[in-house]
């Protein structure tokens, strides 16, 4: 970790109309570490990971990133080209449904080869040897390269959308919610695996969660959401352990002990 | 208009080649911008015809708006002048513009096509227009027309490699045949319409005036003359056209389009040159195929 930030975000406001969607949240992540975002439903985490990733446009506030060359640029002040370009090499995106993240109908080596071809990939032997490195890197067999997406379990999915993410060594990844919808132990084996990833890459992350337990095992820094705003920040440790506010010791107290 | 009555019916005319001078116009605003920006889809406002979408209304639409009366059109269905397409189209122009028509890829100077490139090689005064279903070659990846634009714009192509990346992990080999994706002057990637792959280096620095015409989707682009035009491919699976083991079985030529046909119930099949006037031409001047009709006896 180093002491510049990755990402920094200023004041960010989202309004739906007259509904609030998020309001005035300013947080920084820097390189190399994961930052958790809890809170209940409707609390305004996927909004926040929406102004965060430019999929949405703040109504105030505004996101600058630490492009490769050094320099810190305002993400609303991008052209398209440029933003499209960083999403698809420098960040990553995981969705909660691995529908939302996948080409459902294309093989596993060709979901995975996508950004290498985006990034001017033109040899196919080079594409598919990195293909399935990466699919050995996230625990999927080899022989499954050819079987699209559509034949997989749902854990499997969402482990191939991980590696459909990192093949072009991003720096930053969002992830919305990405152990929702598996089992047990099916996302303890994720979790695993997204840690084990994180650590060896040195990704920055952030990931929204409404599982404290997810929070605890993946992040080093935490925020907590209620009603569109922030209300307590911390290390992850400390934030669970000692939580200050009313609300998070409540969300706290509410996790089902094992 | 001037509508005296023969045998009881009222005679038509039709402004000439039938679309008014107005849309004409449009159209050849539409044509002259595609040309500035080769492979690029323009978007017209494609008027109903009187066939039906998928017959070849864009490629008429075009035909009208750049025929001239001393212009001499062919049209080609398939490869062949003599398929209900051709013929109609023919007539239709015939008829609407009174221009004079021919099956000879030589004497033509408008040539309207629908999946075939002629095997002739096409000169400086002539016009190819292409009859296109679907103008966008990354429709079936990507069926957001906002985003297919986006992708256009930015020059974004990744995705059509995937398409060619999936042929190969599935196949060996790419087996896209028809339809197959070229990036024009180096900047758009576009669809040459659904001819096969065979016909695709032909369109590269062709010395005629390649446009294409989209009717149902109201699309209009083209590759000016003398362009480059490149099949898209991987280092190690390079760009490669079908090959035929015998030559045609009427004319004897080699390194043209065959098609199969098939003789009996028997297994028996031929394969004959898919360009009837080409093959035509190579009979009279004498050539002969294995199953070709003894000297004489006439076609």
């Amino acid at each position: 970790m180093t002491d510049t930030p990755l990402l920094i975000a200023d004041g960010l406001s989202k309004n739906y109309g007259n509904r609030i969607g998020c309001r005035d949240v300013s947080l920084e992540v820097y390189p190399g570490e994961v930052l958790a975002v809890v809170g209940e439903s409707g609390s305004g985490k996927s909004t926040l990971l929406g102004l965060l990733s430019t999929e949405l446009e703040p109504s105030a506030g505004r996101v600058s990133y630490r492009l490769r060359d050094g320099r810190l640029a305002d993400l609303a002040s991008l052209g398209a080209a440029e933003k499209r370009l960083l999403m698809r090499t420098d960040w990553g995106f995981v969705r909660q449904n691995p529908a939302d993240g996948l080409r459902m109908a294309v093989s596993a080596g060709g979901n995975v080869g996508e950004r290498l071809m985006a990034v001017g990939w033109r040899h196919y032997g080079h594409i598919r040897d990195e293909a399935l490195d990466w699919l050995a890197k996230v625990e999927i067999a080899g022989d499954r390269i050819d079987d699209d997406p559509r034949a997989f379990s749902g854990g499997m999915r969402q482990r191939l959308q991980i590696a459909r993410n990192l093949v072009t060594r991003p720096r930053l990844v969002f992830m919305d919610e990405p152990t929702g919808g598996l089992d047990v132990s099916v996302q303890a084996r994720l979790l695993d695996l997204i840690r084990g990833l994180v650590a060896e890459l040195g990704l920055a992350v952030i990931i929204v969660t409404h599982d404290l337990a997810v929070a605890r095992l993946l992040s080093h820094r935490m925020v907590v959401m209620r009603h569109g705003r922030v209300i307590e920040t911390g290390i992850t440790d400390q934030v669970l352990d000692d939580p200050r506010e009313p609300y998070t010791q409540l969300l706290v107290s509410s996790v089902l002990a094992a | 208009m001037n509508a005296h009555a023969v045998g009881g019916m009222p005679e038509i005319t039709y402004n000439f080649a039938y679309l008014d001078e107005q849309t004409k116009r449009m159209i050849r605003r539409a044509i002259l911008k595609a040309i500035a920006v080769p492979g690029y889809q323009v978007p017209f406002a494609a008027r109903e015809m009187p066939m039906p979408y998928g017959w070849g209304t864009g490629g008429v639409q075009v035909t009208a708006a750049v025929l001239g009366p001393k212009d001499v059109l062919k049209v080609i269905d398939q490869g062949a002048d003599d398929t209900t397409n051709a013929v109609a189209i023919r007539g239709f122009f015939e008829k609407t513009a009174r221009v004079a028509t021919t099956t000879s890829a030589v004497e033509a100077t408008v040539i309207q096509t629908r999946h075939r490139v002629p095997e002739t090689p096409l000169a400086e005064h002539q016009i190819l227009v292409y009859q296109v279903p679907i103008p966008e070659p990354l429709r079936f990846l990507e069926p957001r027309e906002t985003e297919t634009r986006q992708l256009h714009a930015l020059a974004e192509y990744g995705l059509m490699h995937v398409k060619l990346y999936e042929d190969i992990a599935r196949h060996g080999h790419i087996a896209t045949t028809y339809a197959y994706p070229v990036e024009v002057a180096g900047r758009y990637v576009m669809d040459p319409s659904p001819i096969p792959k065979f016909d695709n280096p032909k369109l590269d620095d062709c010395p005629a005036l390649q446009l294409f015409g989209a009717g149902r989707e109201k699309r209009i682009y083209a590759i000016p003359p003398y362009t480059r035009v490149r099949s898209l491919d991987f280092e190690d699976h390079p760009f490669k056209v079908q090959r035929f083991a015998k030559p045609c079985a009427l004319c004897a030529a080699t390194g043209v389009y065959l098609d199969e046909v098939i003789l009996d119930d028997k297994g028996g099949r031929m394969f004959v040159c898919s360009d009837t006037d080409y093959c035509n031409g190579r009979q009279v001047a004498g050539h002969r195929g294995e199953m070709a009709a003894p000297v004489g006896e006439g076609a």
